[in-house]
């Protein structure tokens, strides 16, 4: 197969692999995160904050796929198709 | 810029960095395209994005600099309210997280922090109109947003990084620390196992630091430039609505990144200073 089309699949296997892993790992923390508050509504901002922080931990490896797939998409596949 | 640049042509600009470095034949100048800036190697600066972080930084130590002069404790002016938030915010976060003594850490916090959210609030500019202005002055190219730039945001994650290897090694010695990171989680026979879940485990954390930040940023501004470009078709009625959307998704994200970037860097240092009392 051509180095192009390689390329463009890689990516869009890095953005959906990525995206399924963000969204159930999201899904799971503010499941988990409900319930604490519906538990203790009194701890509301102490959660939240401790929310954020793992959201942050939680999208990373994620988000560092989609910048590293969009490069390839953007970046590499253009250099390929021109200088091959 | 009297010719029409196709589509890939107009996201390759917004990609590209100037660089300025030692091209292959020897002598030093600023690269005109992306294939001539990887050609400079290790040789080589993205001064747009040093330019835009100092200048920034510069701009984040003036502005608090002058709230604090012109501190009162009668009625605050807007900026002194505002600068106070931010310091009582990172000193409750700080105190919280880092239970020890260390000086650096609530100011490194505050400058991470601020500094970080700062750079990444230039990407909130329209994607077109500081690099237009640099094309104007005769500036190829010009990324404006520094934690787009790998080098920032990962150069930030090894000063980090050193940072921890030092305190560790000042708090615990260098036995102490190579012996933590030997010795845990599984008994000392498994010594060689050990070492290498612990290292892989330090290694990565000024690793994911540097990425995650680059990884939001970046895409955040590749999604800015994606939208821009639907401006030249006939679905341009749609560009205004989604571009405000974005951004106003994106005001989140910055925040959030650099509130990320600082609450790391202080567990990790909590971490470092952290001395194990058992056996």
């Amino acid at each position: 197969m051509e180095l192009a089309v390689l390329l463009y699949v890689a990516g869009a296997v890095m953005l959906g692999l990525g995206a399924v892993g963000a969204a159930v790992g999201v899904g799971v923390l503010g499941g988990k995160f409900l319930e604490g508050v519906a538990r203790q509504p009194e701890l509301l901002p102490m959660l939240r904050t401790q929310l954020f922080i793992v959201l942050g931990l939680v999208d990373a490896v994620p988000m560092i796929s989609v910048g590293i797939a969009l490069y390839v998409i953007f970046a590499v596949v253009p250099t390929a198709v021109a200088g091959g | 810029m009297a010719e029409t640049e196709s589509s890939s042509e107009y996201i390759q600009h917004h990609l590209t960095n100037l660089t300025f470095g030692r091209l292959p034949d020897g002598h030093w100048a600023f690269a005109d395209s992306a294939a001539q800036a990887q050609s400079m190697g290790f040789w080589s600066i993205n001064v747009d994005s040093m330019g835009w972080a100092l200048t920034l930084g510069v701009l984040f130590v003036f502005l608090f600099g002058r709230a604090a002069r012109r501190a009162t404790a009668g009625v605050p002016g807007p900026l002194q309210n505002g600068v106070e938030m931010i310091i009582e915010f990172i000193d409750d976060l700080v105190g919280s997280i880092f239970v020890y003594k260390n000086d650096l850490i609530a100011p490194m916090a505050l400058t991470i922090f601020v500094w970080v959210f700062f750079m990444n609030l230039m990407d909130l500019l329209p994607v077109d109109w500081l690099p237009m202005a640099a094309g104007w002055m005769g500036i190829p190219h010009m990324k404006v947003v520094p934690t787009t730039d790998p080098n920032v945001t990962l150069g930030m994650a090894l000063a980090v990084f050193v940072l921890i290897l030092y305190y560790s090694v000042r708090r615990k010695g260098v036995g102490g620390f190579l012996g933590e990171l030997a010795f845990h989680p599984f008994p000392k026979i498994l010594a060689p196992f050990n070492f290498f879940l612990e290292g892989v485990t330090l290694l990565a954390k000024p690793l994911s630091l540097g990425l995650r930040l680059f990884g939001n940023m970046y895409a955040g501004e590749m999604i800015f430039v994606l939208i821009a470009l639907m401006y030249s078709s006939f679905w341009a009625f749609l560009g205004a609505p989604m571009q405000l959307g974005w951004a106003l998704f994106h005001v989140l994200i910055i925040t959030l990144q650099a509130f990320i970037f600082s609450v790391l860097t202080v567990v990790y240092l909590a971490q470092a200073h952290d001395v194990a009392e058992e056996h």
